[in-house]
C-alpha cells in the first residue's frame, strides 16, 4: 500500500480534495472540511464502499419500475453482484417510499429499499 | 373563467416549495399547474442520490425528496392539475392552458414561474454528419432508463461533461453497457467534481478534456463518432483524431431555462441567465409575478431552489395580502464583479425585510479565494473558500439590517489570495 493517496470526496456536492497519508497503523486525513470527509477517506483506504442506485420491475403499478437504494454502503467490489441480484426481482404495487424491497441484499447488511411511492394502476 | 389567489406555473421542487409557502403564510386559493403526469418535475427521473444535504440533513434520492413536497402539498389540500400546458401569460395575470378538457382561463392575483429548464439538444453543436438515430439527451435517456424502463443503447459515447451525462455514464455502466468515454470541449469538467470521482473513476471511464466531437458516424442509425483535441480557442487539432464506435451518443451540453411564456408576457429577461430578471423579493418585471428555481437560473443543489421558493411563495403571499416588499422601495442593481458571471437576484429592496439571498457563480475555476460583497466601494462581507469553480453556485445570505439603509450598487467579486 502506498503511502500518501490523494482523491476527490464523494460524500457531499463540495467535493473536497483530500490527501491521506499513512504513519504507522493510522491514516492523517488532509483537505477535508467536515468530519464525514475524514470517515470516507480512511474507509477508502481500508475498504472503499459505496451507495448504489436502480430500478426494480413493477406488476401492476402506474409505473413499471420503482427506483430504489441500497440503505447502508455496500463493498465497492461487489456493485455489479448487487446490480445482478436486483434485477433478479420484481415487485407489485401499490409500493410505499422507505419500503425494504429486499432485505440484506447477499449478505452485505444493506436493504434494498423503494425511494416513491407507486401506486396501483387503475 | 376559474379564478385563484395565486397560480403557480410548474409542479416541480421549485412550484411545490413555492406553494407550500405560501399556503402556510395563509393562502388558501391556491392552483399548481402541472404539464406532465404527476408532481414533482425531473426529480422523479433522478434516482442517484445526493439531494436534501442541507434540507434534510440526509442524502436522498431526487423522487424521495419530491415526495416530501408532494406529502406537503396534499397535507396541506393544495389543488392542482396534471397533464396540463400553460400557453399564455398576459399583462393582466390570466393564464390560458391547455388541459385535458381543453382550453382552460384562469386568472390570479398572483402568479409564481416555476416552468424549469430544458436540455440543449443536437442541434445546439457544430458537429459534422447526421443526426441519426441512437443520439440522446442525457435527461432523455434518464428518464427511459429510470422511469420507462427502457435501455437505450449498449455502446456509449457522452458529449459534454454536465452533472446528468456524468450520473448517466454510471446508470448506464451499472445497467450492463460500456461507456467508452466522456468528452468535455473544455479544459475542465461542468459537472461537479465528486460526480467526475463517483461516476467516471469509480468505473474506469475516460474524459477527454479539450476534445470536441468533429464527425458523427452513421446516418440511420449512429455507427460512432470521431473525437478530435482542441486549442484554447476551441479549434480542432490536427493529427489528433480519434475514432470511437457506439450506438448511442448522449449530450450533456448544458440546460436553458424555458422561458416562453415569460418572454411573450413582456417579463424582462437577464442576459447571462437566460430567466426573468428578479428582485431580493423574487418579484419579476411584472408586478406581483414571481419567479424561482431552474426557470430562473439553473441550479446545481435542489436544496437551493427549496430555499429560493420559499422567498417566491412567501412574497407572493404576502402580494395578495396587500403587502409587497418592492412597493415604493428603492432598487439597486447586483453587479458581477471580477471573477463573477451573474449574480441573482438582479436588484436588491433597499430595507427589504426579508433580507437578500446572493446566488452567483465564477467565471472560471479557483483556487483559494476571496469572495467579497461591496456596497459602493464599501466591503460589507468577504468569504474565504478554498476554492470556487463555475459549475457550483454560491450562496451569500444578507440581513434586513445589512440592507436597511442601501444607497448603492451591491456588488459581488472574487480575488484569487494565493497559497
Amino acid at each position: 500500500m502506498e503511502n500518501k493517496k490523494e482523491f476527490t470526496c464523494i460524500v457531499c456536492p463540495v467535493g473536497c480534495h483530500l490527501t491521506v497519508t499513512k504513519e504507522e497503523n493510522q491514516y492523517n486525513v488532509n483537505g477535508n472540511t467536515c468530519k464525514r470527509g475524514e470517515i470516507y477517506a480512511q474507509q477508502e483506504m481500508i475498504a472503499p464502499k459505496r451507495n448504489i442506485a436502480s430500478t426494480i420491475r413493477v406488476e401492476d403499478g402506474f409505473l413499471n419500475l420503482v427506483p430504489v437504494k441500497t440503505d447502508k454502503q455496500i463493498p465497492k467490489e461487489m456493485i455489479f453482484d448487487v446490480m445482478k441480484e436486483i434485477n433478479k426481482y420484481r415487485v407489485t404495487a401499490p409500493i410505499k417510499v422507505g419500503d425494504i424491497l429486499i432485505e440484506n441484499i447477499l449478505g452485505t447488511g444493506s436493504n434494498i429499499v423503494a425511494t416513491r411511492n407507486i401506486a396501483k394502476n387503475n | 373563467m376559474l379564478n385563484y389567489d395565486l397560480v403557480v406555473i410548474g409542479g416541480g421542487p421549485a412550484g411545490l416549495a413555492a406553494a407550500v409557502e405560501a399556503k402556510k403564510n395563509g393562502i388558501d386559493s391556491i392552483l399548481i399547474i402541472e404539464r406532465d403526469r404527476e408532481l414533482g418535475g425531473i426529480l422523479n427521473q433522478c434516482i442517484h442520490s445526493g439531494f436534501g444535504l442541507h434540507e434534510f440533513k440526509e442524502e436522498l434520492a431526487g423522487p424521495e425528496y419530491a415526495q416530501r413536497f408532494i406529502d406537503q402539498v396534499n397535507e396541506l389540500g393544495i389543488e392542482y392539475i396534471l397533464n396540463t400546458m400553460v400557453i399564455e401569460l398576459n399583462k393582466d395575470k390570466e393564464i390560458i392552458a391547455l388541459s385535458e378538457d381543453g382550453l382552460i382561463n384562469i386568472g390570479a392575483k398572483s402568479i409564481v414561474l416555476a416552468m424549469g429548464c430544458r436540455e440543449r439538444t443536437a442541434g445546439a453543436v457544430a458537429m459534422n454528419g447526421y443526426r441519426p438515430a441512437g443520439v440522446y439527451t442525457a435527461g432523455m435517456a434518464q428518464r427511459m432508463m429510470n422511469m420507462e424502463g427502457l435501455m437505450v443503447g449498449k455502446e456509449v459515447v457522452i458529449y459534454g461533461s454536465g452533472d446528468i451525462g456524468l450520473i448517466m455514464a454510471r446508470r448506464m455502466t451499472l445497467e450492463g453497457a460500456k461507456v467508452k468515454c466522456v468528452v468535455e470541449i473544455s479544459p475542465q469538467s461542468s459537472g461537479l467534481n465528486r460526480n467526475i470521482a463517483q461516476c467516471l473513476n469509480d468505473y474506469d471511464i475516460p474524459l477527454y478534456l479539450s476534445h470536441n466531437i468533429n464527425k458523427v458516424h452513421g446516418k440511420e442509425k449512429i455507427e460512432g463518432v470521431t473525437i478530435c483535441k482542441v486549442d484554447e480557442k476551441w479549434q480542432p487539432i490536427k493529427g489528433t483524431e480519434q475514432y470511437f464506435s457506439c450506438d448511442t451518443l448522449l449530450l450533456s451540453i448544458g440546460l436553458i431555462p424555458e422561458n416562453e411564456l415569460t418572454v411573450n408576457a413582456g417579463i424582462e429577461i437577464g442576459e447571462v441567465t437566460n430567466g426573468p430578471k428578479v428582485k431580493s423579493n423574487m418579484e419579476t418585471s411584472m408586478e406581483g409575478v414571481f419567479s424561482c428555481g431552474n426557470v430562473l437560473h439553473v441550479h446545481d443543489i435542489v436544496d437551493f431552489v427549496t430555499k429560493e421558493s420559499r422567498v417566491a411563495g412567501k412574497n407572493a403571499a404576502d402580494y395578495i395580502k396587500g403587502i409587497n416588499d418592492s412597493d415604493g422601495k428603492k432598487l439597486f442593481e447586483t453587479e458581477a464583479g471580477n471573477g463573477v458571471s451573474y449574480v441573482i437576484p438582479n436588484y436588491v429592496v433597499s430595507g427589504g425585510k426579508d433580507g437578500a439571498n446572493l446566488y452567483f457563480r465564477s467565471r472560471k475555476p479557483y483556487k483559494k479565494v476571496e469572495v467579497k460583497v461591496l456596497i459602493g466601494d464599501k466591503v460589507i462581507k468577504t468569504k474565504k473558500m478554498p476554492a470556487m469553480i463555475p459549475s457550483e453556485m454560491v450562496n451569500i445570505p444578507l440581513s434586513p439590517e445589512e440592507i436597511a439603509n442601501l444607497n448603492d450598487k451591491i456588488k459581488v467579486e472574487v480575488k484569487e489570495i494565493g497559497k
